[in-house]
C-alpha cells in the first residue's frame, strides 16, 4: 500500500533538479542516466566523469540510509524473467530513443525541448498502457 | 580531478533525490502509472520539483561562457522528432511499465545487490550493447562512403 507523498516528492525532485543543474554548471554535461551509462559502455573518450556519476548514484543507496532516507528497494525474486525482459526493453529503448526519465523527462522539460517532450509523452503513454493491460486487462 | 569529484557529487545528490522522493520503489512508480487503480500522483510532484530547479540552473548555465571544470557546455544538438525517438521511447515505456524501474533508480538500487536488480541492470546493459551492435551492423551495411553525423545525445 503506497500513499501520496507530495512533500517528499517535491524535496526529492528538487534535489534531482539541483544535481542536474550542478552537472551542467560543473561538467557541462546533461544528467541523462541512460546516456551516461551508454557512454561508459560504448568506449567514448570521456569515461571517467561518467563512471564517477554512476558510482555516486550507487553510493547514494549506501550513504542515504545513514542520513535517514530509505535504502535500496526490496523486491521479490519470484519473477526474474520479467525483470530480464523489462531490463532489455529499457536498455535498448533508451538508447534508440536517446534518453530516459532523467535526460528527456527532467532535463528535456527543463530545456523546453520539443523532442524530449514528445519522447516523454510517448514513454509515459506506453508505460500507462502497459500497466493498464498487466493489472486490469486480459479479462481481469 | 575536480571534474571527477563534481560528477560523483552530482550522482550522489541525484541518487539521494531519487531515494527521498520514493522513486527508487518500483511499487510507487507503478502507482503513478496505474491510472485505473489507486492513483498515486507523487511522480508528478517529483518531476515538477526537478524541472523547476534544473530549469533555473540551466538558465544560469546559458548565461555563463563555460562550465567550471570542462572546456564547454555540451547541450544536446538535436531538435528533430524522428522515428527512432518515438519507437525507442515506446519500447522503454513498455519495459518501464512492466517493472516500474528506469535507469536511474536501477543503478541506485543496484547497491542492495538483490537478485531482481542485478538481473534488471545486466539485461539493461545487454540491451544497450545490443542496440550498439545493431547500429554498427546497419551503418556497415549502408555503404562505407555514407557520412555518419555524430550528434550529442539527449541524455
Amino acid at each position: 500500500m503506497h500513499h501520496f507523498t507530495p512533500l517528499s516528492g517535491l524535496i526529492g525532485g528538487a534535489l534531482i533538479g539541483l544535481a542536474s543543474a550542478a552537472l551542467m554548471l560543473s561538467a557541462g554535461r546533461l544528467a541523462g542516466v541512460s546516456g551516461i551509462l551508454g557512454g561508459v559502455l560504448t568506449a567514448s573518450r570521456d569515461r571517467a566523469w561518467r563512471l564517477a556519476f554512476i558510482v555516486g548514484l550507487i553510493a547514494a543507496a549506501l550513504i542515504g540510509p545513514l542520513l535517514g532516507t530509505s535504502g535500496p528497494a526490496r523486491l521479490s525474486s519470484s519473477n526474474l524473467a520479467l525483470y530480464a525482459i523489462a531490463g532489455l526493453l529499457v536498455g535498448f529503448g533508451t538508447r534508440r530513443g536517446n534518453g530516459c526519465t532523467s535526460g528527456h523527462g527532467v532535463c528535456g522539460f527543463a530545456r523546453v525541448s520539443a523532442r524530449s517532450i514528445v519522447a516523454t509523452l510517448v514513454f509515459m503513454g506506453a508505460a500507462i498502457v502497459t500497466v493498464a493491460l498487466v493489472r486490469h486487462g486480459f479479462g481481469r | 580531478m575536480a571534474l571527477i569529484f563534481a560528477s560523483f557529487g552530482c550522482g550522489l545528490v541525484f541518487g539521494l533525490g531519487l531515494l527521498i522522493s520514493g522513486m527508487t520503489e518500483p511499487e510507487k512508480v507503478l502507482g503513478f502509472l496505474d491510472f485505473f487503480g489507486e492513483w498515486d500522483a507523487t511522480l508528478a510532484f517529483v518531476m515538477a520539483g526537478a524541472v523547476i530547479v534544473a530549469g533555473a540552473g540551466f538558465a544560469l548555465a546559458q548565461r555563463r561562457g563555460t562550465p567550471l571544470f570542462a572546456a564547454k557546455f555540451s547541450w544536446p544538438s538535436r531538435s528533430d522528432i524522428d522515428a527512432p525517438l518515438v519507437t525507442g521511447a515506446a519500447l522503454f515505456g513498455i519495459g518501464w511499465g512492466f517493472s516500474g524501474i528506469c535507469p536511474g533508480p536501477a543503478l541506485v538500487n543496484l547497491a542492495g545487490l538483490a537478485a531482481p536488480m542485478i538481473v534488471f541492470v545486466a539485461a539493461m546493459v545487454l540491451g544497450m550493447f545490443g542496440y550498439e551492435l545493431w547500429q554498427r551492423r546497419k551503418v556497415a551495411g549502408e555503404a562505407a562512403g555514407e557520412v555518419v553525423v555524430l550528434t550529442q545525445s539527449d541524455g
